[in-house]
């Protein structure tokens, strides 16, 4: 999800008894708390995890300030700027949240700008029409919803209560999107194609979302156990897209896969093989924007440096003044 | 860039109710901090105060002590009130 390319983390030796203490406490649904023992890998996953979480709320703004200067009407740019500002609050919560792990800000900004952290591959995509904010708000911010809400009861305390505060704030972002679609949708011929168009290209991209395959997720296992996560990858993915396909048929728009269809033994929908190509691929680096993005981020750093050093001086000024 | 200083965020949701931790954020002062933590956690209206504090500034008990440190209040089941039993008649003390 928005930790997709996650690896593993590996552990030193530590003593079974303080392990098996620690398991037994995760098996009670008890919280680990910042100070609290903690097996080394169970603290690098979560840095991993939570970091690219972050990193994710924070370039995901990017793709939809691409349409704040062209939003249709004051309002709906009123109503994007707001959810743009929430992703950056979102950010916030989660690199705040990491650094109870022992982490430093700047550590962890520089990973994203130096292009060793990742972020989720969805932000890679270009926003090349209107109702793809539409779109975005839709399917990326439902997906994103789908995974951070069991996240509410991840074992580590402070991710799981920063993930509180997140999801109470995500479902205004998903209706706002599936009202664009819909209206939209409603609207001219070109419009509706323009929605339709617009779920085309973020549709295989927003199942993407949820990660690589159980079968080619090794880290999945033991990310369960610890009870980081609460549903694997395809039993999330799987869950999307039973509650998206009813939605995206209510507006009269066309799901991009052909063999999509109600299976009723299973009571979920089949669905189509992914391209896990073009997933490896856009995490690897090499998707539509993946240069664009980390050029915009880097840019944005620089050129608010002024504003932090500015910062610092008037504290410092501030107290020389009182000395 | 030097980090900036780590602060915590209380902020108590309506007049009557205990502040409470929020989370944390980084700033150079602590008015910058209180600013920020406005931008941050109350962007709807979830709170009618916000405290910050700098984050050194807390003293936290160890947890791995957690036992022996608050141990003395375990045996005193007598300061609570279902220690005493009341005949039928009283049971609504
Ligand atoms: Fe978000
Ligand atoms: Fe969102």
């Amino acid at each position: 999800m928005y930790s997709q390319g996650l690896t593993d983390a590996k552990g030193g030796d530590e003593p079974a008894e303080l392990l098996a203490e620690f398991q037994a406490k995760i098996d009670r649904e008890e919280k680990i708390e910042p100070r609290d023992w903690m097996p080394e890998a169970y603290r690098k996953t979560l840095i991993r995890q939570m970091s690219q979480h972050a990193h994710s709320e924070i370039v995901g703004q990017l793709p939809e300030g691409n349409w704040v200067t062209r939003a249709p009407s004051l309002k709906r740019k009123m109503i994007l700027l707001a959810k743009i500002q929430d992703e950056a609050g979102h950010g916030l919560y989660i690199y705040s949240a990491t650094e109870t792990l022992g982490v430093t800000r700047d550590q962890l900004n520089d990973e994203l700008l130096t292009g060793k952290a990742k972020y989720s591959s969805i932000f890679n995509y270009p926003t090349l029409s209107w109702a793809d904010i539409g779109a975005v708000g839709w399917l990326v911010d439902g997906a994103a919803i789908m995974n951070q809400v069991p996240l509410c009861r991840t074992s580590y305390g402070p991710y799981s209560r920063s993930m509180i505060r997140i999801c109470k704030e995500e479902s205004f972002h998903q209706r706002q999107g599936y009202e664009i679609m819909t209206v939209l949708a409603r609207g001219s011929k070109e419009q509706k194609d323009m929605a339709q168009r617009a779920l085309n290209r973020f549709w295989w991209p927003s199942l993407m979302m949820f990660g690589p395959s159980d079968k080619d997720s090794k880290h999945s296992e033991q990310s369960m156990k610890w009870k980081i996560k609460r549903f694997t990858n395809d039993e999330l993915r799987q869950k999307f897209i039973d509650a998206t396909v009813p939605q995206a048929e209510h507006l009269g728009l066309t799901v991009p896969d052909p063999e999509l269809k109600w299976n009723e033994q299973t009571g979920h929908y089949d669905h189509g093989e992914i391209d896990w190509n073009e997933f490896v691929n856009v995490i690897k680096g090499n998707g539509p924007c993946n240069k664009e993005r980390m050029q915009a981020r880097i840019k944005a750093h620089e050129e608010g440096a002024w504003v932090r050093e500015a910062a610092q001086q008037y504290h410092a000024n501030k107290k020389s003044e009182a000395a | 860039m030097s980090e900036m200083k780590l602060y915590e965020v209380f902020i108590r949701a309506k007049s009557g109710l205990n502040h409470r931790h929020v989370g944390s954020l980084h700033a150079s002062d602590a008015e910058m901090a209180l600013m920020n933590a406005r931008d941050v956690y109350t962007r709807r209206k979830e709170g009618v105060s916000i405290w910050v504090v700098e984050s050194c500034h807390i003293t936290a008990s160890n947890p791995e002590h957690e036992h022996e440190w608050f141990d003395p209040a375990e045996d005193k089941v007598y300061r609570h009130p279902t220690f005493y039993p009341l005949d039928k008649e009283v049971e609504n003390m």
